[in-house]
């Protein structure tokens, strides 16, 4: 069995920066803990004999489930109930702080 | 007799013959919920208009009765926080399908129940809103994620509720609490509107006080729905014509007992196995698939799936910003963002999958040579108010004999089948069939409810 | 200094005119919706428990394209999320496809060459970011009308040589989803956009560059051929230094029609693809790619070969009439009964192309037809009356019929002009300059 990572407080800043979820330092240390912990358990797969097995993202075993292309003027929403519970809205837009360029 | 404590069959059949009206019912739930619900923290949000409203719908099937609702349910113009200040301003202005359909069916959504925040947990302590208790015994958890639904219908605060279960989250609270729950096949109900958790096994599904009553329930959620692409076109039965039947012929499997955890449990389960015979009904252990590493599945794909499913939460075109998040819910999305990424997607999240393949395999073959296969629902009782503190994974582990059937989107009913008289927690049986056999878990789950009293509403008839 | 070669592969992608969007049944018209954030729904507005549910004719259209461009076609395909944070963004990722696109090994002709598809694939695009200062605070208004319309991606090898080559691509590219009419391809509205890789190589070697950069945000063809220039350029300059480009993505400034540098990132992104969940996979028999196959329409490269084999026609003055089906089938029309008539096709063509005569799709071809005719015909005149006007143009312009005399006989379309002038109506051209050459050399 290979041994399990041991997570760095590093490594939690960077999945948290992907993340977007803020964390202080204490979070960091705490969470690299708990991350460290959770990988020992999952770890555990790699006991399982999976050659030749097919992954399964699907339980269902449907394919192909496709709609129409028409237009459902039910299920649409009005200006209004778009913004409805915007934080900031201006003209009939979201309002955003500016960000420069995509992540 | 407090009209709170009738069972869902008995509210609707009582108003059929106006043996009472909408506004004794709804006035003795009120009451309920105002002595009890500060302490038990059931419910969220309460529906003001209720009553009105259904009165408006009385001569509909579900005849304006009221259902406590799980709070990760889009209900349109009713808050809907999923427990998490992230989103404890939403009102959505939209209702997910299921509770648009039993709205259309006549019921009400009477209240949104507390729930482990976003679905993390079972035990409903994540909740970003105070914990619940579990109204059999205030000292102890009522389980999760759906505990404020479970909770709610226990200590008849509501008269049905509905829940979801990714892995366990109606079987486990429902066992907790003693009530009926029932997860159905994956894709059997819609989850367009429900907040996602593990896109690839959320089941939406009741949690009520008799099987007969979820049966009833499932008729009006049940079925295709064009805006979730994973339901099943599968016809919908009426579930109400499994009840009352005996349970000659079937071949009932028994699993896990071989596992040391449940060591101790076996002797609350052999009178459960004995009723099972005596109606008819043949049972023996079986071998199963190691459920360990079911927990390691469900791990990395539910929070693989978690981490992406909460990326929508910014705060932007609804609810506030990611620095409300609560401990559970980072931990989950940043380890679930951890699996998928670069150089661990293959190592986690694959493998992961793979691992699932044999699950359902091994419920293929066991299925070929039995009708239904059971279980405890929990490996014990329900665990005390601060047990939970500080085990990183103490929710999988307490899944454990619900995930397997979970990850493969197996339908399963969990019904009370032993309670204990000093402490008043209860046990649950876990029934589990075939993809797309609900109507198996309703016949044995009812036929079982009926020639046992651990039914604590049935056993008042 | 050694010389270089450029090494460039093109991402195009181009939204799909459809009624609906990618996934829900919101309407797809954001160009001219009147308003901002009136065609949303809870799944394209990433609203909690939406859905997506993928729209077959996006599908088919995108297998369509593919067909059209000799594309492989995936029997089994699926679409993945792709994962990142952007305003524009609603759900936090965008459903695409990541390992096994609809199409793949494709290929396109152009006159320097053949220029090959390595993959297309089907996405959902963005909302749209307005920026702006608001109350003194600097702030981005965010559209979803945009959020969810279908969005193709081609993506060529890095087979493209010349800037001349990477329009003519683009070009041929654009006028390929037209004439499908899958698509409107308005670049200045955003329907299609460009993106390029470009490096070069060193003409003594014929390995592939080991860096590439990437310039986002080209929006004409103009400005691509502008950012393949500069880049090759200010590529060049490093590359004779000894040193290598560093491998980077780079915006296009139009006004000053140079390349900068964006932000560079530490490490290179990481999308955290994983198939949707909620979207079950998708498998097609070759039965229906068959199927899709016979709707294909003939194409315009086919067109123009068929139209040289039965009509005649120079390709020069075909390609014009092949923007749109219904065009061909139109200039069919049109074509087969001028032969009928035993009028000169390519003459007929070319005069439509100039102007000369109308034919508006709808018109009476009986018309057209006869609009030639009489644009051709020359009319009866006597010799007579041209030596009249002859002597006329000579008194007029002694100069003129001296300079000729001596010598400067290409003044003789001068006198042809002249003479035609006076002459006011339409004569055989041949007849006037055999006369004018006879009268000025007497």
């Amino acid at each position: 069995m290979t041994g399990s990572p041991k997570i760095t407080s590093a490594q939690v800043a960077h999945i948290a920066k992907l993340a977007h979820i803020p964390v202080t330092e204490e979070e960091k240390e705490k969470l690299a803990t708990a991350f460290t912990e959770t990988l020992a358990v999952v770890d555990q797969l790699q006991e399982v004999d999976t050659a030749d097995v097919p992954t399964t993202h699907q339980v269902t075993g449907l394919e192909n489930v496709t709609r129409e292309d028409a237009v459902d003027e039910r299920l649409m929403f009005t200006q209004e109930e778009a913004l409805a519970n915007a934080t900031r809205k201006h003209n009939g837009y979201f309002v955003v702080p500016q960000v420069i360029e995509k992540d | 007799m407090s009209l709170n404590t009738l069972t869902l069959k008995q509210a609707l059949d009582g108003l059929e013959k106006k043996s009472f009206s909408l506004d004794e019912l709804y006035n003795d739930l009120e009451t309920a919920i105002g002595d009890e619900n500060k302490d038990i923290n059931a419910y969220l949000t309460i529906n003001e208009e209720s009553v009105t409203e259904a009165k408006v719908k009385s001569n509909k099937a579900l005849k304006g009765v009221p259902l406590a609702i799980k709070d990760n349910f889009c209900t349109e113009g009713l808050r809907t926080t999923a427990s998490s200040t992230v989103l404890d301003n939403f009102i959505p202005a939209f209702s997910s399908t299921v509770t648009r359909k039993l709205t259309d069916a006549g019921a009400v959504m009477h209240g949104k129940t507390n729930l482990d925040a976003w679905a993390h947990g079972s035990s409903t302590e994540t909740s970003q809103y105070g914990r619940t208790l579990n109204p059999r015994n205030l000292d102890y958890l009522p389980g999760g994620s759906s505990g404020g639904s479970a909770a709610a219908v226990a200590g008849d605060l509501a008269i049905a509720s509905i829940g979801s279960e990714t892995a366990g989250s109606i079987r486990q609270p429902a066992a907790w609490c003693g009530t009926v729950g029932l997860k159905p096949t994956y894709g059997r109900v819609s989850r367009y509107g429900v907040v996602a958790m593990a896109s690839s096994t959320d089941s939406p599904g009741p949690i009520t006080k008799t099987v007969e009553d979820a049966a009833i329930l499932l008729n009006h959620m049940a079925g295709h729905d064009p805006q979730d692409g994973t339901t099943s076109l599968t016809e919908v039965p009426d579930y109400t014509q499994f009840l009352n039947q005996d349970l000659k012929g079937l071949k009932i499997g028994v699993m896990y007992f071989d596992i040391s955890e449940l060591a101790h449990l076996k002797e609350y389960y052999q009178p459960a196995l004995k009723v099972l015979e005596s109606l008819g009904a043949s049972a023996e252990y079986v071998q199963a698939f190691d459920p360990h590493y079911a927990i390691s599945v469900y791990t990395v794909v539910q929070r693989g799936e978690v981490s992406s499913n909460l990326a929508r939460y910014t705060g932007i075109r609804y609810g506030q910003d990611r620095s409300h998040f609560g401990d559970e819910a980072k931990r989950r999305i940043m380890l679930g963002t951890f699996t998928l990424s670069k150089g661990y997607a293959d190592q986690y999240y694959n493998l992961a999958q793979r691992v699932r393949t044999l699950y359902i395999q091994d419920y293929q073959k066991l299925f070929g040579k039995y009708d239904v296969l059971v279980s405890p629902s929990s490996p014990g009782f329900a665990k005390k108010i601060g047990a939970t503190e500080g085990a990183a994974m103490f929710g999988e582990l307490e899944d454990l004999l619900l995930e397997p059937s979970s990850i493969v989107g197996l339908p399963a009913i969990g019904v009370p089948c032993y309670r204990d008289e000093k402490t008043n927690l209860f046990l649950g049986l876990n029934i589990m069939a075939p993809m797309w056999r609900e109507d198996l878990v309703i016949k044995v789950g009812d036929a079982y409810e009926k020639a046992t009293s651990w039914n604590t509403w049935r056993s008042n008839e | 200094m050694s010389k270089y070669h450029l090494v460039c592969g093109l991402e195009v992608h181009a939204e799909l005119k459809t009624a609906s969007k990618m996934f829900c049944g919101c309407k797809n018209d954001p160009f001219h919706a009147p308003q901002p954030n009136i065609y949303t729904c809870p799944v394209c507005l990433g609203m909690p428990g939406g859905l997506p549910v993928a729209n077959k004719k996006a599908i088919d259209w995108t297998l369509k394209l593919g067909l059209a461009l000799n594309c492989k076609i995936n029997l089994f395909s699926k679409f993945d999320r792709k994962h990142y944070f952007y305003p524009d963004l609603p759900k936090g990722y965008q459903i695409s496809q990541y390992d096994i696109p609809f199409c793949y090994d494709g290929d396109i002709e152009t006159s320097e060459g053949k220029v090959r598809i390595r993959r297309i694939h089907l996405e959902e695009d963005t909302g749209k970011l307005l920026h702006q200062t608001l109350d003194g605070e600097k702030v981005s208004l965010v559209d979803f009308n945009r959020s969810g319309v279908p969005l193709i991606e081609i993506v060529t090898e890095p087979d493209i040589k010349t800037a001349s080559q990477a329009k003519e691509y683009g070009k041929k590219l654009r006028d390929l989803i037209r004439y499908l009419d899958i698509g409107d391809c308005d670049m200045e509205q955003g329907g299609m956009r460009l993106e390029a890789n470009i490096s070069l190589r060193s003409e003594s070697t014929d390995e592939l560059p080991n860096y590439k950069v990437e310039v986002k945000n080209i929006n004409s063809f103009r400005f691509l051929e502008q950012a393949i220039a500069y880049e090759t350029e200010r590529q060049s300059e490093i590359l004779n230094q000894n040193q290598t480009p560093a491998q980077e993505t780079r915006g296009f400034n139009p006004t000053i029609g140079q390349t900068f540098a964006q932000r560079t990132k530490e490490e290179a992104e990481d999308y955290r693809y994983f198939p949707d969940p909620d979207i079950p996979p998708l498998h097609f028999t070759k039965v229906e790619i068959k199927e899709i196959e016979n709707t294909l329409p003939e194409l315009p490269h086919q067109v123009i070969e068929r139209w040289r084999a039965e009509y005649q026609i120079d390709p020069r003055f075909a390609e014009p009439f092949t923007n749109y089906q219904v065009m061909v089938e139109w200039t069919e029309l049109i074509l087969k009964r001028a032969t009928e008539k035993k009028i000169e096709a390519n003459k007929l063509l070319s005069d439509i192309i100039n102007k000369k005569i109308d034919a508006e799709i709808g018109r009476s071809i009986e018309d057209i037809l006869t609009d030639f005719v009489r644009l051709h015909q020359t009319a009866e005149v006597d010799t007579t009356e041209i030596e009249t006007i002859i002597d006329q143009v000579k008194a007029e312009h002694p100069d003129e019929v001296t300079r000729y005399q001596n010598g400067e006989v290409q003044l003789l379309n001068f006198f042809i002009g002249q003479t035609m002038r006076k002459l006011g109506k339409k004569v055989d051209m041949n007849l006037i300059r055999t006369a004018l050459q006879k009268a000025l050399n007497s």
